[in-house]
């Protein structure tokens, strides 16, 4: 699996954050999206969808 | 836009005669059946405003999404314009909007604004709120214990928590809550006449200059002032009046959405004795008991308010530009097409796609700090009180009805 981010549409709501912080962060200084990890294991499948399903600007996809 | 679902697109001429947002619900647990009714046999239909307008009323949870997510074509300026209870002076609803209202902006402006907070909002600063917010709630359940029983959970604790906590992190001073609760109120509520609301909006806007001067003068380690500070060298720095707007805006959805969730959450849960039971045998249900209560109870029951920037098919319906548009979370949340028997209250359901923060760019920046104040504050206030109920019969509970976010107007409980 690899996950890709649209950042610049990020409206830092940090539902990403919220379901996958093993793989997601947000920036200190302006909230904004920040990858970990570009390609994590299968056993986060479920949170990264999850994150990509609740996050309210669609920014985040999952390749592969 | 795209269409997620496609249908049979109705003519208008077909459709039902333009009619008032459905509002009261029979059974105050519930959406009012007619909005069912509409998004099963009407996704999106007409509506008459109390000044005669017709607008468009969108029911259905993947239509409600998308238009959330193009705030191009469906704008948030002037959107209370598209206030389908309130009827508003045709001046005050072509005002610009107020500086630093951000939520009453589109992109790109909006993005502007917000991006000066989102960094303060996120998901770890929240959560090193944590130790504070516990405080906050058990100190506000022991002044509830002295007092009762039987106390008001709305007064002497739904609403002291959020209350406290979002004037700690702006940095305003909780002892003038009596001023800016009462206009906040008069501003939500439906009833208000527009002189009163013009009224409490200047009192609240003279109320927060006043803040931003001080904290020129006087800086502390709070937002306002993080703010004021973060514009030194800025590019395009805010002005007083927009640190201003945006410090009305904060203080304003970060009391009173929460408030009404801890209150209304409450009653839900003892409605609901068996789900209650389960939340109390098991505290970690409580972090999807809140997402759950979120989308049962979607307390922005008026809806999310836009107006379109041109013509737009959504849900097989053209709407013309120029047209109000009320974007229905509350019938959205309660999407058989989306939720498994929606009108049951299932803690353990992962609603975590529920849209009661909205949806888009205008998503609610405060949610991570509501979702806090509601997984303490659920799960302290049935430790501390774990044999709480209502003091007064069901029939006799003082919804609001009246007001622009839904809950309770108070709830006397003993234990
Ligand atoms: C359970 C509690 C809450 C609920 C249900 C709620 C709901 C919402 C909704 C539905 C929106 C979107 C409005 C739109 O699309 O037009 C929103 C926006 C917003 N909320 Fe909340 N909210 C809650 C708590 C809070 C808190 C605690 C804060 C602040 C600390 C806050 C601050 C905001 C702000 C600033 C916006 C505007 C965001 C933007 O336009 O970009 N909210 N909220």
């Amino acid at each position: 699996m690899r996950v890709e981010l649209e950042r610049d549409r990020c409206c830092g709501a940090g539902m990403c954050v919220l379901y996958a912080p093993e793989v997601f962060d947000q920036d200190e200084e302006d909230g904004l999206v920040l990858l970990k990890i570009a390609e994590p294991p299968d056993s986060s499948l479920d949170a990264v969808r999850t994150a990509a399903g609740t996050c309210p600007n669609s920014v985040i996809s999952i390749a592969g | 836009m795209t269409e997620t679902v496609s249908r049979c697109p109705v003519a208008h001429d077909q459709l039902p005669q333009p009619a008032p947002l459905p509002f009261v619900s029979e059974d105050p647990f519930h959406p009012p059946q007619r909005l069912g009714e509409l998004r099963a046999e009407f996704p999106v239909s007409r509506l008459l405003y109390p000044g005669g307008e017709i607008g468009w009323l969108v029911t259905k949870y993947a239509d409600v999404r998308a238009l959330l997510a193009d705030p191009v074509t469906f704008s948030s300026r002037n959107r209370q314009r598209a206030n389908p209870i309130r009827e508003m002076p045709e001046d005050f609803k072509e005002q610009p909007p107020k500086p630093g209202l951000f939520i009453n902006e589109d992109p790109p402006d909006h993005g502007f604004y917000r991006k000066q907070l989102t960094g303060q909002f996120t998901v770890k600063r929240m959560k090193a709120l944590e130790p504070r917010i516990e405080q906050i709630v058990a100190d506000q359940l022991e002044y509830m214990a002295a007092k009762g029983p039987v106390a008001d959970l709305v007064a002497d604790f739904a609403l002291p928590v959020p209350s406290l906590v979002i004037c700690e992190l702006l940095g305003v001073d909780y002892a003038e809550r009596g001023s800016f609760q009462e206009w906040t109120a008069t501003l939500l509520n439906l009833n208000s006449t527009a002189q009163q609301v013009r009224a409490a909006v200047d009192e609240l806007d003279q109320f927060m200059l006043r803040l931003v001067k001080q904290k020129r003068a006087e800086p502390d380690d709070a937002m306002v002032s993080g703010l004021i500070e973060a514009q030194d060298g800025a590019e395009r720095p805010l002005t007083d009046e927009e640190i201003a707007g945006i410090a009305f805006l904060l203080l304003i959805a970060g009391h009173e959405t929460t408030a009404n969730m801890l209150g209304l959450g409450t009653l839900t849960l003892l409605h609901h004795p068996e789900q209650l039971a389960r939340l109390k045998a098991d505290p970690s249900l409580v972090d999807t008991a809140v997402e759950e209560l979120l989308r049962f109870n979607s307390i922005i029951r008026v809806g999310q308010l836009r107006v379109t920037t041109r013509e737009v098919e959504i849900g097989g319906q053209l709407i013309p530009a120029g047209s109000s548009v009320v974007a229905s979370n509350l019938a959205a949340n309660r999407d058989p097409e989306k939720f498994d028997n929606p009108d049951e209250l299932d803690i353990t359901r992962g609603a975590v796609h529920h849209i009661a923060f909205g949806h888009g760019v205008h998503q609610c920046l405060g949610q991570q700090l509501a979702r806090i104040e509601m997984r303490i504050g659920y799960r302290r206030l049935f430790e501390r009180f774990p044999d709480l109920a209502l003091a007064i019969p069901l029939a006799d509970v003082k919804w609001r009805t009246d007001m622009a976010i839904y809950g309770l107007h108070e709830l006397p409980v003993t234990w």
